[in-house]
């Protein structure tokens, strides 16, 4: 009788909450963005190419397709890190055959004395940010240079150079503290000012 | 000319992490010279050992690590860990029982953690869990108080040769005999004459000479209320829930009634705990009504282990457990910042 | 005296050693002119000022010199009449030690004022007179910031302004520029609080000022009882706690209301001003005259002859610093503002601009190096202190780990870095650099979010532009491919036919009227190819035209929809 009663309630009890989880999927179902536009998110979006695809939304679907995600070196460990966080993936040190990681961001800068006109930097240029016509001197919109260098490979006089963008009274903000274990650890007691500066 | 470029503040108060350590031992100091009394020279000499494994265990993490050894040792941090322990031992326990219980609170509850201020689990409480569950028998082996019938309190040199057997033979028997929180939980079935009766380890209000313990410790926290080294909520809120509790529960007379509220609040740890233990800030909740709900979960808890549970006394148990809810009472319970309303929080706090 | 007001308070705070009294020993002291003086044309939050001279200029005393650029920026004026030696970079007072913009100008020693047009009657000035002579004069906010004032006094029209606030508390230590402003000169301010009620149509006016200031208390309460016309100013006397003069602070302590978080206090109906503003306010609508000049606090144990001094904006701190008897050996830390929210300087060679309300002097014992930091202990002293109510070690762990998104949830946008938590902190942690460099980190993640959007949008605005351009190119290619097809089966067919009549001679009107239909026929299909051509022309024309296009207008990417 008991072996009964228990055949019967679990398969009873296992109905019963399959019906429920089975409701919760759908009832509180996650609608998130598709996969390949939250990494598209993350990548930094300099369009610079480096990971071998065209552009990041091209490296964004690759990764969604399984692609390595150390292959970034414009976004470097930072995005890296939230790569592997949002995908569940390994963290992987950045795959050197793409390039390294730069300290600061550059921008690039045309030289325009030296400009020829050959507009091969403006095709060149992922984002449209290089202004200028045939025969006409070049210039690049600071503001909307993602620091790519594509435009520095096809400039046939070399006139464009990568320079890190001016610390201006706008943007410059203090630095955090040295860990005070750092301070002691040099040999004279260094101020935190030295630090900060 | 360089002039020295720093960031405001340029002026500075007087506080100093070091200074907040010592006063913190120094109001040990009543609490202290009431154990002293009651159970002998083995409690100073408890922790004056325990001082010195801690020192040393401190130099060698920091050795190992490659820091600065005056930066360390000067926060004073290690001492107040080994006072808590020693305070909290045994008056004869073996020297090595203070090793293992002070390196283990040193070297792995602290410095592995990260060192001070990144411990996520109160280290005195750490240590002396660790020996509780390791080494019952000498954990429990508490002397009788000075006052209870036949209880002999030993001399300087007999806890010495007590403590450290290479010192030579102990030249009395000392009697040992558990604690009145430990009676009250074997020996069930003793009625209020009993339990009161003259000679007993039961004193005018809870144990005896464990109620003038918890006086000086009372008296020292206080003390440190009174210097702003701590902040009442915690020791408020936990004394509060536990008379709470044992006001709820309290059955009565007799030993099965749990013992009497003053007898909940004035046995044991818990002045310690309340004022010294859960009160380390680096383990507790953050925010005014986090360490109200902090410390409310500490007294309940030491309620709960003390009366259902099976050791005698929960300080440490019940601070170890609240430690784990420290992270998210702080979540929850963020203050209401200038500017922000109530809801804006929520919806702060939930994303 | 008027009735005492309801006090409210503010949570946290400190009471610090207030160090006062050795500036108070002189009345106002006025400074010779120095050999030059040098204007930044940043003095103030905002957009920076165009200059409208140029080196070699000679200018009157009071002269525009430059012209605020946008709705948040303010003119300013030749502090005294002399030649502009040059524009150039300068170290500029502010905390980053960067350099920027300056005018230096040379006085000749005639101080000739330009012409002065002061309102005679501000009562029968409309107040949008007032705020553009406020804007005209070049004033802005004299003890914080520097907002320009015209901005705070410009309210959206909807906005009724229920309280004006006269921030007199000076709650920083050292700092009694403000105290000795209304000892001397109370009924210049108590004019200005007029010209703002006037201008705000507020229903009441306060002047807060904190109890350790009896004498400026007794100078202002005798200068209301002096004022002739109903009035709705009372004096409102409030404890003496830091940061008290938090404009926040401020409000809550006067009225127990809070302003909501990134909103101004107009939000709440109450506009906040400096004592020292509303009283350069009084002198530029009464007397006409620009703010030229600034009272400012030189103290510190470097100083041998501290007190307050009337200096001409762009005076060299050198030029103030002897004029204090300063003893350089002594000098080991000198900060612009007050010790607690002030910032170190590292030259004696910048000039003060409108906001320097004091110097201060410090010698080693004073201020001595910070010592390095112990760890957090989580004391949460800080947060006792916190007048924002903010949980500062939290935010300091946040801010060591860069958990950023933590910092940002934990509200570390509404610290105010009045530095009460570094004050009391036990390890001597710079917090407040701490929360500066993470409001520093958040500002750049924003700025670079988006960024990296703005170039996704302009990538892939690109990537459809020359897949349509490729598109059209082959959609043309195929059109004039076929096009010449037919043609040249055309010119075959004409040919041919023209063969065939060639081959048969005309034989009369019949065969004449055929060809001529048939030359009509083609003369249309080789205008139609004309045209066609010249379209495909225009086309391609039109293309080019749109490259250069987009390529000049990239800010405006396609719009996805």
């Amino acid at each position: 009788m008991t072996i009964l009663l228990a055949i019967f309630a679990l398969p009873l009890l296992a109905l019963i909450f399959g019906g429920i989880l089975g409701f919760a999927s759908i009832k509180f179902k996650v609608e998130g963005d598709p996969i390949v536009d939250q990494i598209n998110a993350l990548l930094p979006q300099t369009q610079c190419g480096q990971c071998s695809h065209p552009g990041c939304r091209p490296y964004a679907e690759a990764i969604a397709a399984g692609e390595d995600i150390n292959k970034c070196p414009p976004g470097g460990e930072a995005t890296i890190e939230e790569l592997a966080n949002l995908l569940g993936r390994d963290i992987l040190p950045l795959d050197a055959e793409h390039g390294e990681e730069k300290e600061v961001k550059l921008i690039a800068y045309i030289r325009e004395p030296e400009c020829i006109g050959c507009t091969k930097c403006i095709q060149a240029c992922p984002v449209d940010a290089i202004l200028g016509a045939a025969k006409q001197m070049h210039t690049v919109i600071v503001d909307e240079c993602t620091g790519c260098d594509l435009c520095v490979e096809p400039c046939p006089v070399d006139c464009i150079d990568m320079l890190p963008i001016e610390t201006t009274v706008q943007t410059w903000s203090w630095e955090r503290p040295k860990p005070a274990v750092e301070l002691i650890a040099s040999e004279h007691q260094p101020l935190r000012a030295e630090a900060v500066s | 000319m360089k002039l020295a470029k720093v960031t405001s503040p340029h002026l500075h108060g007087n506080n100093d992490t070091s200074q907040v350590m010592k006063l913190v031992i120094l109001a040990t100091l009543p609490g202290l010279i009431a154990l002293v009394w009651f159970f002998g020279w083995g409690v100073l000499i408890n922790l004056l050992w325990a001082w010195v494994v801690a020192l040393g265990c401190e130099a060698l993490v920091v050795k190992i690590r490659k820091r600065p050894l005056g930066y360390y040792l000067n926060d004073y941090s290690a001492l107040v860990t080994a006072t808590l322990i020693g305070l909290a031992l045994p008056p004869l326990a073996p020297w090595w029982l203070t090793v293992v219980g002070v390196g283990f609170a040193i070297i792995i509850a602290k410095h592995l953690y990260g060192g001070l201020g990144s411990n996520p689990f109160n280290p005195a409480a750490v240590g002396y869990v660790v020996l509780l569950i390791s080494f019952p028998v000498e954990m429990s082996s508490w002397l009788p108080a000075r006052g209870v019938e036949g209880a002999i309190t030993p001399g300087f040199l007999d806890s010495l040769k007590s403590i450290f057997p290479l010192f030579g033979n102990v030249g009395v028997d000392v009697i040992t005999q558990a604690t009145p929180l430990d009676q009250l939980k074997q020996r069930p079935g003793l009625t209020i004459s009993e339990i009161w009766l003259p000679g007993s380890a039961f004193g005018r209000f809870a144990g005896v000479g464990w109620e003038w313990v918890n006086i000086g410790f009372l008296i020292g926290g206080l003390f440190l209320l009174f210097r702003k080294i701590i902040y009442w909520q915690i020791p408020v809120a936990m004394l509060g829930s536990l008379l709470l509790m044992s006001l709820i529960f309290w059955g009565g007379s007799g030993s099965e009634g749990h013992g009497s509220p003053l007898f909940h609040l004035l046995s044991g740890a818990t002045m310690l705990c309340a004022f010294f233990i859960a009160t380390d800030p680096v383990t507790a909740a953050a925010s005014h009504r986090g360490r109200l709900i902090y410390g409310a979960g500490i007294g309940v808890l030491i309620y709960v282990i003390r009366v259902w549970g099976n050791y005698p006394d929960a300080v440490a148990f019940s601070v170890l457990l609240m430690n784990f809810c420290a992270p998210l009472i702080d979540h929850y319970v963020q203050p209401r910042t200038y500017g922000h309303s109530k809801n804006d929080h929520d919806k702060s706090g939930d994303s | 005296m008027s009735i005492s007001r309801k006090l409210y308070s503010f949570p946290g705070g400190i009471h610090l050693p207030e160090n006062k009294l050795q500036s108070l020993g002189l009345p106002i002291q006025s400074v010779p002119l120095p050999d030059k003086l040098i204007l930044p044309l940043q003095q103030h939050i905002g957009a920076v000022a165009k200059a409208i001279v140029k080196a070699g200029d000679l200018v009157k005393k009071g002269q525009c010199l430059a012209q605020p650029q946008g709705f948040v920026s303010a003119s300013f004026h030749a502090p005294t009449s002399g030649t502009i030696v040059e524009i150039a970079e300068h170290e500029i007072p502010h905390v980053s030690g960067l350099s920027g913009l300056c005018i230096v100008l040379q006085p000749d020693g005639e101080e000739s004022w330009c012409e002065l047009q002061p309102i005679a009657d501000f009562n029968a000035a409309a107040p949008a007179e007032l705020v553009e002579k406020i804007r005209q004069s070049g004033i802005t906010g004299m003890g914080g910031a520097g907002f320009p004032t015209s901005v705070k006094l410009s309210p959206p029209a909807n906005a009724k302004i229920e309280t004006l606030i006269i921030n007199a508390v000076e709650c920083e230590p050292y700092i009694t520029a403000d105290d000795m402003l209304m000892r001397e000169q109370a009924a210049g301010v108590i004019e200005g609080v007029l010209i703002l009620t006037h201008i705000l149509k507020n229903r009441e006016a306060i002047i807060a000022i904190e109890d350790n200031k009896p004498n400026a208390i007794t100078a202002m309460q005798h200068a209301l009882t002096g004022l002739s016309e109903p009035h709705c100013i009372e004096i409102a006397i409030i404890p003496t706690r830091y940061p008290s003069g938090g404009e926040k602070q401020l409000i809550q302590n006067l009225t127990g209301k809070e302003v909501p978080s990134g909103k101004p206090p107009l939000h709440v109906g109450i506009v906040v001003q400096n004592t020292a503003t509303t009283y350069a306010i009084h002198r530029a609508i009464s007397h006409g005259e620009p703010l030229i000049s600034r009272i400012v606090t030189l103290t510190g144990e470097a100083l041998n002859k501290p007190g307050n001094y009337e200096a001409l904006l762009g005076t060299p701190i050198e030029h103030l610093l002897q004029l204090a008897e300063i003893d350089n050996k002594k000098l080991s830390r000198l900060i612009m503002g007050g010790p607690m929210m002030g910032f170190a300087l590292d030259s004696t060679e910048l000039p003060i601009v409108k906001t320097t309300n004091c110097l201060l002097a410090a010698n080693s014992a004073e201020y001595p190096e910070p010592t390095p930091a112990n760890a957090c202990i989580r004391c949460g002293a800080c947060a006792e202190v916190c007048p924002a109510s903010l949980l500062p070690q939290q935010l300091f762990w946040f801010s060591m780990g860069g958990e950023l998104d933590k910092a940002e949830q934990y509200n570390l946008a509404d610290c105010i870095e009045c530095g009460a938590c570094s004050y009391v902190c036990p390890s001597r942690i710079p917090l407040v650099q701490y929360y500066r460099a993470t409001k520093g980190e958040l500002a750049q993640r924003s700025a670079d979010l988006k960024q990296s959007d703005h170039a996704r949008d302009r990538f892939e605005f690109r990537e459809s532009r020359l897949a349509r351009e490729k598109a059209e190119k082959d959609a043309k290619r195929k059109a004039r491919a076929a096009a010449s097809a037919k043609a040249q089966a055309a010119k075959k067919a004409a040919a041919a036919l023209a063969e065939k009549e060639g081959g048969a001679p005309a034989t009369g009107g019949e065969t004449d009227m055929v060809a001529a239909a048939l030359a009509r026929v083609e003369a249309k299909k080789a205008e139609a190819k004309k045209t066609e051509q010249k379209q495909d022309v225009e086309s391609t024309t039109e293309q080019k035209e749109a490259v250069t296009e987009s390529v000049e207008a990239p800010s405006k990417p396609q719009d996805p929809s």
